[in-house]
Parts: C-alpha cells; structure tokens; sequence
C-alpha cells in the first residue's frame, strides 16, 4: 500500500475515534459552537487529505458533509436530530469506505448519491426527504464496520462478516470485491486458521507504531540514568585497573551510547519528513487548478523534535497548498505580469539564533489587500477609518482570524476560512510565531519560528565564577584565549572592557558581572577567554574563566518562575549528571545595551586602517555600449527585476511602483521600451532618509572584490574612470552623478542646492587623480552608512588611502593608538560628538592630529556654521554631496599644506 | 493532585471524624504538613546548580533522574532565618507540571490528622504566612501548619 494512503489511514482513524466522542457531546449540547467548529474541521482534514491522494468517492462524501457542518458552525441552521443522524450516516459512510481502503488499498465500489442528496438538500435549506431510515444507499461491499445494519449478500453473493472494531488484529476472513482484481491476493474464501491476507492486512498497524510521547520521555530519562551510572562504572573501573570488569564494562558502554543515540533519535527527525507528502500534494494541485507549480524544498535535513514536527505538520501543508492555490497565478496570467510561467513554492528550514526558521514562499500574487480589506468590513471586524489607519502589514495580519478566506469561490481545494487561524493556534501552541510579508503582485512570505526549547543544539560548555553555562555553538564564531604571555590584553575605557581583536575594537562583556556571580576569586592576572559571539551584524565577546568541551544537549524549557529571565534560553543536563543553564546570546547582547546594530562597519574600517589599501566589492553589469561597467557594491540597496510595462510617468519622469512608493527611474542607456524589451534589471540606491532610486540597466554580469586603481579618468561626466577589473578595462561608475542631476530633490533633505561649482568639474578629479597618492591618507568620518559607502569608494578612486569610520570617538581611539592621517574629512551632525565638538577635541589637546587639516562635510552652509567651523579648526567647509568640489578642497588643502611645509 | 487541597479547603469541623495524611516537615523548629499525595519524593541533600539572577528564594536547579527540578529555598520563602542543617532535604511536588524541589530542615513520619483538629487560619498569623498556609491542625504538644504548596511557588516571583 502507498505510504501516503497507509498514514492517511492511521491519522483519520484517529481522527474519527475523537469524532465520534465529539458527536456524542454534540446530541447533547446540539449547537454547542466549539463541538461544531470541531467536527468541521476535522471533515475539512479529511476532506483536504484525501482530495490530494485521489481518493475520490471520499473527498466526495466528506465534501458534501463538511458543506453542511459549515452551515451548522455558522449558525444558519439549528441541528435536529434529523440532522444528527444525517451527520452520523455520514460518518459511518467515511468509517466505511476507510475500512474499505484499508482492506484493499483503494477506495470500495459504492454509490453515495443518496446520501449526497440528502446532505445537499439541508445545505440547500430544502426539506429533508421523508425517507428517514438510514440505510445505505448501497450495500456496502468491504468490511462493515460494527456500527453498521446487519449485513445482507451483496450483488456478488458474498456475505460479509462482521468484525470487531479492532479486525486488523485478527486474521481477515472477508471476501474481497470482485470489483478490485488488483488485490486479487487476498483469497475470496480464506479461513482463519490460515493467516493469508499477508502484508495487506498489517500494512497500517505494523509498519508504524503510534508510541505515546511520553513513553519515549520516559526511555529518554531512564537511559540519561542508565549513562551516568555507566560513567559512574567507567570511573571507579579506571580507579581500580580491575581488568576482570574492564571488558564487560567496555561493551557496556557501547551498548549504553549507542541505546542512548537510538532513544534521541526517537524524538528527533528531520523535517523533510514533514515534507513527504507536498511534492505529490503540489503535483495533484497543479494538474486540478491547471497551474504550472515548482516546489523546491531547502533545509529537508534540519532536525527537528517529533513532537514539534507533528504540530508543524498540518499548518505547513496547509500552508503550502494555500500557496498553490490562492498564491500562484494561471500560466496566462503570470505570462502577463511579466512573471515566468512557472510559479515557485520555496520551503526553507535552517536553524538562526536559536531557532527554527520555516520559510514558506511563493511568487505568485500576493494577499489581495481590496479584497481583505472589504472582507474586515463586511465581517464587521474593524471600520473603514480604522483600516484607512492601518499598515499593510497590520491588514495582512487578519488573515490569521477565524472564518476569513478571501478565496472568490469554495474550492475542494481551500476557501472555508478555516486553516489560517488553525495554522496560528499549532504554531503558538508550542510557543513559536509566524510572521507573513506580502506585496501584492510579487509573492508572499511566511516565516515560521519555532523556539529551540523542543530541539537538540550543540552547546559550548563555559565556566564562569565557578559556575559552568552552555552557549549554543551556533552563536560563537572563535575562542580566544588571554594570558600573561598574549600580546593583546583586555583593555577598559570608562570600565568597558574591550578587546583587539586582529584590526577590530570588540566590546565585551563579563560573565561573572553579567550574571552577578562569585568575584571573590576574581584573578585579572590569570588566563581567561574570550567567547567571540555574533548575533546578526553584532559581535561581542564574552568573558569567561574556562572553557570545556562542545556536547551536544536537548533544552528544557526552564520553570516557569525563571522565564522572565533574559539570560537563559533554557536549562540541560550533562553527561555527568548535572544541570547547567543555557546562555542566550540574544539576550546577553540585549543586556550589553546593543540591540542587534551593525557594527561590522567599525571591523571593516579597521581593517582598512591597517591594510591601507583594500578590496573593494563591485557589481558589475553593462548598459548601452562599450566597456562593462562598475558601481561599488556598497552603494546599491537592492537588485530588482521590473517589468517595463509597468512603469508610469510622473511629469517628465519615469517612475514605477515600489513597495508602496514611487521610484525614479532612470535608464542608463539601455532600452526601457516595453514594446522590444519585457523586463529589466534595475539598481536599486536608498538613502538615509529611505527615498529610493532605480538605474535601469541591461544586464547584471557578477560581483567581484578588486584593488580599483583608476587610470584614465571619466571621459563622460557619469564615470570616476576606468580601472582594470578582472583583466578587463571597466568604467566604474559615479552613483552621485545621477542620483545629483536626475532626481534634484532627492538631496534637498540634505540642503545642498546652491552650491557654486568649479568651473570643470573633471578638473577636479584629474586633480584627485593626480595629487592623491598611494601615501596620502584620509580619515572619513560620517555616521551614515550611505554616505560612508558613496564617498569612500569615491575618494579611494581618487587616489587616497580611506578610512572610514562612523563616529568621531572611534577616531580618537585611532588618534590614541597613534595612526596617522594627512586629512580629516568629517560629517558636522551626528549623533553623541558632533563635528565641532570633534574639530575641538583634536585641536585643543596635544594630540598628534593638531595640525592635521580638517574639512567639513555638511549640509548646513549658513554663515554661522561655517564660521563656527572655522573657529572650532575645521580649515574648509564642503557641501555634502559635491563631489567635485570636495576632491578640489581636498586635492587643494593637501597641496596647501605641502606648501606650508616646503 | 489538587482534590486532596480542595477536599480540604471545603473541610470543616464537620462531626465525622475523617482524617486525612499528611507529611510532617520542620522548618526552623516549627513543624508544617504538606497533604501527602501531593509529595512525590523525599530527597537527601542533593548537587544543586545554582541559577544566577534568579528570585533569592530559588536555591536552583537539580537533575531528578533526567527530570529538571526548580529547587526552593522554603526558609526564604518564610522568612526564616535559622541556619540550615548541613543534611538538609527536600520535598519533591508537582506544580503546573513541572517539578520543584522545597528544601526543608527534616522530614518527619506521615500522620493522619483528624478533620476535627483543623482550625483556619488565626487572624494574628503573620501574612506572609497567611498568605502560603491553608491552617492549621492542633496537635498534642505542638501547631501544624499545613503548607499550601501552590500558593507557596506563587508566592516565589512576587
């Protein structure tokens, strides 16, 4: 028997005993809501499962019962005990056909239009027939189960016999139906002495066996026991060099881990398991909608909990047929939105910071937010000024309430308005969280968290003031280890520890104080370590007094009265028997103040502050015609594809729709006819204040990371030069120059406007081409990113040797440790320090960088603040987005400079 | 695990002498009684792991075979500040599904206790005891306190 069939089987069966108890409550309490809503679902599962593996006379009956439990849930009709019964014939009706497919692997002969007219005639408010007996419309051909009428001869003269509820532990003894030669294997007229009916009979029962959870619990303590009496043995064994027990003892312990390997992996599978069925469910799918459907599953091997995986089971194959079918488009329709034939449906699963991470994603269109906005009206959920107030996002979020399906028409396939909020309620059951992102037009994303407290993790074991913690292994990236013999030592500024790690200022923190542990026996002297540890873009060390071994753990969740503690994902017990608390670096990072802030920018800056000279990453790509063309990756947000039919006019300017703005475009000599050319790729530069513009160009070739050495400058204004890159003359191209003269408000944020320009601005930069050498350094410090990533690259084109930092205190500590630089550009507004009080600092102590010339980047030019500037040290003053002149002054300022030396 | 306190929430003086069995703890020399189907396990001193920023009354956690056990420092909890014996043991009990270790002085014998003994609270008791006592059973010689043992773990956080 298929897998698929014989798991179905064992799942409904249990579905249907726990139906039957919910029926029983339900002839008692007849409108109990929760009892309906129950049953209901539990049809829609039935239903849903048995459509996707073609079991088609099922789907059919389950179909038409669910049709009316609807009715029922919704309160449109009272239940009677007509219509009790009409839902028990039902029942009986599945329980009979399961019997049937059990039996002989595929579905009984029989005809239920009898039935399914009586269930339409109530779903259709029609009077039920007087017919009130509930016979079967036909004589059941397979095994009745017992709550069937007594059995008659069917139309091939068998008699069916009755059997206990329980017949697949005894021999089958019933004919089989002529009507299926497949399984001709089973004999019509076997006896029970003769156990025949070979695999068939046991294929459910015994290939799998259901073992309560709890059972497993149980081994899993009873062997953990079992391991440390062994690890007791071994020790007193070593002790006592009895050779007598060394041998029985070594086989001991064989037996002993490899019994404890198998009970862990009892509970541990991984999800790919889960996955099984999808392939066959998106196939089925696609073939019924007519939709051309890519699954592609990713992560299959991540290991989960079986009970987690159990939960998750259900909501993600709900999920992934909602995908399919609401999600992806018909083939002609994603032919007309620009969109490959194909849709895709991607399922993703990998571990990140102590969680399981469940991707779920599609390409097709996306929520309809009309549609579910109208739905929240028309369900009366919230009114139109509040959902006129609402996010995207918050909108989205209502398709996790019960009862809302946007679906235009109830298919076989989904539509009820249950499953979503089924999908909520497993998820959160064991504490994980679902997230949904959707644009309409391009896809949908749901991420599925589930917490670690179910999983096995390797963990670090640390001492800390004589108390050991588990770090997961995922978070820490090295070791490092201080001693009174190691160069570098923990430094304190203002009672921060930090450290230098190779060129980078790791900020760190002490377990012991962290936690408030013993620091009596606190030896600054002694060897201590450091756990360098990464959470997002953030790293930070944490200090510990030891550290052991890795070892693979199962988390407990901790009790109850220690959840509100940050610091601790969860508790563990050793192989030597002790309990021992789980670090989470999440919250160690929270409690260091930095919550998940970049601060690998500081690392890369430091790096190039001691190279010198770095690599810089280039996108590279080619637009119109010529040499291919380079932009610093650094600058470029994103990569898009458009569509270019999509792309509107807004005055003289092409925009197009992106994420809710709109977006310039501008074509760098490439076609943006739709009529020659369907889609292309677009650069996507965003700055600060999050307003976004889009370079249209032909094609994206690679990303490299290159020494960039401009040799000849610009020929056309929109290029800094041409440098070799991969053995291939490249123009490497000036993003400022586009993003100044394409789109003039895009700076006005920045107040740059009337800035005078040097009369030829190639001047400039031949200037920077020529004054600036490999020798000539500049310290950059500027807060924004963006800027940081657009002049660096452009002043190391220039010629000079950059270093770039986000804060002025990051470059005192440089002026501490001593560097030098010929030039200090600085941004004036930023957080903490500001320009002035930075251009103060390094001019009033005796500091190296004294006479060093300082230019300011801003754009505030009032006079005041230029004379401010002045008084504070600044030696210019440079609008922030005029590079022209900004290579001037510097190229300028330095030769001064040289001139006032020389 | 909660008839035996519900059972005994709604006892009165009543005329039928039922009893029901408690264990008898002592802590600083007063003696209490925890109903005794809801102990699970008398335990000797045992490895504790401290939990560091933990409520002070948490003493830690402890490996009950292969089971983690909250332990809690019930002399804390009371307010008491008498020294503890370097035998100290504890009582297992089940709590929201999850187990916690009370660590006490000594354990004593389990006693039945008349239904006609018990007496409320008195209204002078101290109210953080009030606040984790269900009352009180007059023995022969001595006060029995019988601890209410949810309360008592509620009481941990707060």
């Amino acid at each position: 028997m298929d897998d698929l069939i014989a798991e179905f089987l064992t799942e409904t069966n249990e579905n249907m005993a726990a139906l039957d108890l919910d029926l029983v409550k339900l002839e008692q309490t007849p409108n109990d809501k929760g009892l309906l809503s129950n049953i209901f679902r539990m049809m829609h599962t039935v239903k849903g499962t048995c459509g996707f593996l073609g079991l088609s006379r099922l789907e059919k009956v389950a179909h038409h019962a669910e049709n009316i439990m609807g009715r029922f849930r919704d309160g449109d009709l009272q239940v009677t005990p007509d219509y009790m019964t009409l839902i028990f014939e039902s029942i009986d009706r599945i329980k009979m056909i399961l019997s049937g497919i059990e039996e002989t692997g595929s579905e009984p002969q029989g005809d239920d239009s009898v039935l399914i007219e009586k269930l339409d005639a109530v779903y259709e408010g029609r009077a039920l027939s007087p017919v009130a007996s509930v016979m079967p419309d036909s004589t059941p051909i397979t095994l009745p189960v017992s709550s069937l009428p007594e059995p008659e001869a069917d139309e091939h003269g068998f008699v069916p016999v009755r059997a206990p509820q329980k017949y697949l532990a005894t021999p089958p003894s019933a004919p089989t139906p002529a009507s299926a030669p497949e399984t001709t294997a089973v004999p019509v007229s076997a006896t029970p002495d003769e156990p025949k009916g070979e695999a068939k009979e046991s294929a459910v029962s015994a290939q799998t066996l259901r073992v309560n959870v709890d059972v497993l619990e149980n081994l899993m303590t009873m062997v953990s026991e079992l391991v440390l009496t062994r690890n007791q043995l071994l020790q007193i064994s070593r002790a006592q060099k009895d050779h007598d027990f060394a041998a029985p003892l070594q086989r001991l312990n064989h037996v002993v881990s490899d019994l404890q390997e198998g009970v862990m992996k009892t509970r541990m599978q991984p999800i790919g398991n889960a996955w099984s069925k999808l392939p066959r469910i998106i196939r089925d799918l696609s073939m019924e909608l007519g939709k051309k459907i890519d699954l592609d599953m990713r992560g299959a091997e991540t290991e989960l909990d079986r009970q987690v995986l159990e939960m998750i089971k259900d909501p993600l194959t709900h999920m992934v047929r909602n995908s399919a079918d609401h999600g992806i488009e018909k083939p002609e329709d994603r032919v007309r939105a620009g969109k490959p034939e194909t849709g895709k449906v991607i399922l993703d699963a990998y571990h990140e910071g102590g969680h399981i991470i469940i991707e779920i994603k599609d390409d097709g269109k996306g929520l309809p937010m009309a549609k579910i906005k109208e739905k929240i009206l028309k369900n009366g959920l919230a009114s139109e000024s509040e959902i006129a107030a609402m996010s995207d996002q918050q909108i989205q979020q209502y398709i996790f309430k019960a009862g809302f399906s946007t679906a235009e028409k109830v298919t076989s396939v989904s539509g009820r308005g249950v499953g979503m909020d089924v999908v909520r309620t497993n998820i959160e059951r064991i504490g994980g969280a679902i997230e949904l992102r959707s644009i309409e037009g391009q896809g949908s994303k749901f991420l599925i968290k589930i917490p670690l407290t179910l999983a096995i993790v390797s963990a670090l074991i640390v001492e800390s003031g004589r108390e050991r913690f588990a770090i997961p292994q995922l978070a820490v990236r090295e070791l490092v280890i201080i001693n009174d013999k190691s160069e570098s030592k923990i430094e304190e500024i203002k009672g921060a520890p930090v450290f230098r790690l190779r060129n980078m200022l790791l900020p760190l923190v002490s377990l012991k104080k962290l936690l408030k542990l013993d620091m009596t026996d606190d030896k600054r002297t002694g060897t201590q370590f450091i756990v360098v540890t990464q959470i997002g873009n953030y790293t930070f060390g944490i200090i510990v007094d030891k550290v052991f071994d890795t070892e693979e753990i199962v988390v407990k969740p901790v009790a109850q009265i220690l959840k509100n503690i940050d610091m601790f994902s969860g508790n563990t017990i050793l192989g030597d028997g002790s309990v021992i608390m789980i670090l989470d670096p999440t919250g160690i990072a929270k409690a260091t103040g930095e919550i998940e802030t970049s601060n690998a920018k500081t690392e890369q800056a430091a790096d190039m502050a001691s190279d010198g000279r770095d690599k810089t990453s280039l996108l590279l790509f080619r637009s119109g015609t010529g040499a291919p063309k380079a932009v610093p990756l650094a600058l470029v947000a994103r990569l898009e594809e458009i569509t270019l039919s999509d792309i509107e006019s807004a005055g003289d300017q092409k925009v197009i729709q992106y994420r809710g703005e709109l977006m310039p475009l501008i074509p760098y000599q490439t076609d943006m006819d739709p009529a020659r050319r369907k889609r292309a790729p677009v650069l996507v530069f965003i700055d600060e204040t999050r307003s976004s513009m889009g370079l249209v160009i032909d094609q994206i070739i690679d990303i490299t990371e290159e020494y960039v050495d401009i040799q000849v400058a610009g020929k056309t204004p929109e290029l800094l030069g041409s440098a070799i890159i991969r053995g291939e003359a490249t123009d490497v191209v000036d993003i400022s120059y586009f993003l100044m003269n394409n789109k003039k408000d895009w700076f006005k944020n920045h107040g740059s406007e009337d800035y005078a320009k040097p009369s030829d601005p190639r001047a400039a930069l031949h200037a920077g081409v020529q004054t600036g050498s490999k020798n000539t350094r500049i310290l950059l410090v500027d807060d924004s990113p963006f800027f940081r990533n657009m002049l660096e690259p452009l002043l190391r084109m220039a010629g000079y040797d950059v270093t770039a930092l986000e804060n002025p205190a990051d470059a005192l500590k440089l002026c501490d440790r001593g560097d030098h630089f010929d030039l200090i550009v600085s941004d004036i507004e930023m957080p903490g320090m500001d320009g002035f009080e930075f251009a103060e600092k390094i001019r009033a102590g005796s500091t190296s960088w004294k006479s060093v010339p300082m230019v300011a980047l801003t754009s505030h030019n009032t006079q005041r603040d230029i004379a401010r500037g002045a008084e504070v040290g600044f030696n210019k003053y440079v609008a922030k987005f005029d590079r022209e002149t900004l290579l001037t002054t510097l190229s300028q300022t330095l030769n001064e400079r040289g001139d006032y030396y020389a | 695990m909660t008839s035996p306190a519900s059972a005994l929430a709604s006892a009165d003086t009543g005329e039928f002498s039922q009893t029901k069995n408690f264990l008898t703890i002592t802590i600083s020399n007063q003696i209490f009684g925890i109903p005794v189907l809801q102990v699970q396990d008398v335990l000797g001193p045992q490895k504790v792991t401290r939990v560091p920023l933990a409520p002070p009354s948490v003493a830690g956690a402890l490996n009950l075979r292969g089971r983690i056990v909250t332990a809690i420092d019930v002399k804390r909890c009371l307010n008491l500040t008498s020294d503890t014996p370097p035998k100290a043991m504890s009582v297992v009990v089940e709590h929201n599904h999850e187990l916690y270790s009370l660590i006490i002085d000594h354990v004593g014998d389990v006693i039945p206790l008349k239904d006609v003994d018990f007496e409320p609270n008195p209204a002078t008791l101290d109210p953080l005891w009030k606040g984790i006592s269900h009352g009180i059973y007059r023995l022969d010689k001595q006060l029995l306190v019988v601890l209410d043992v949810p309360k008592l773990l509620e009481s941990v956080n707060s």
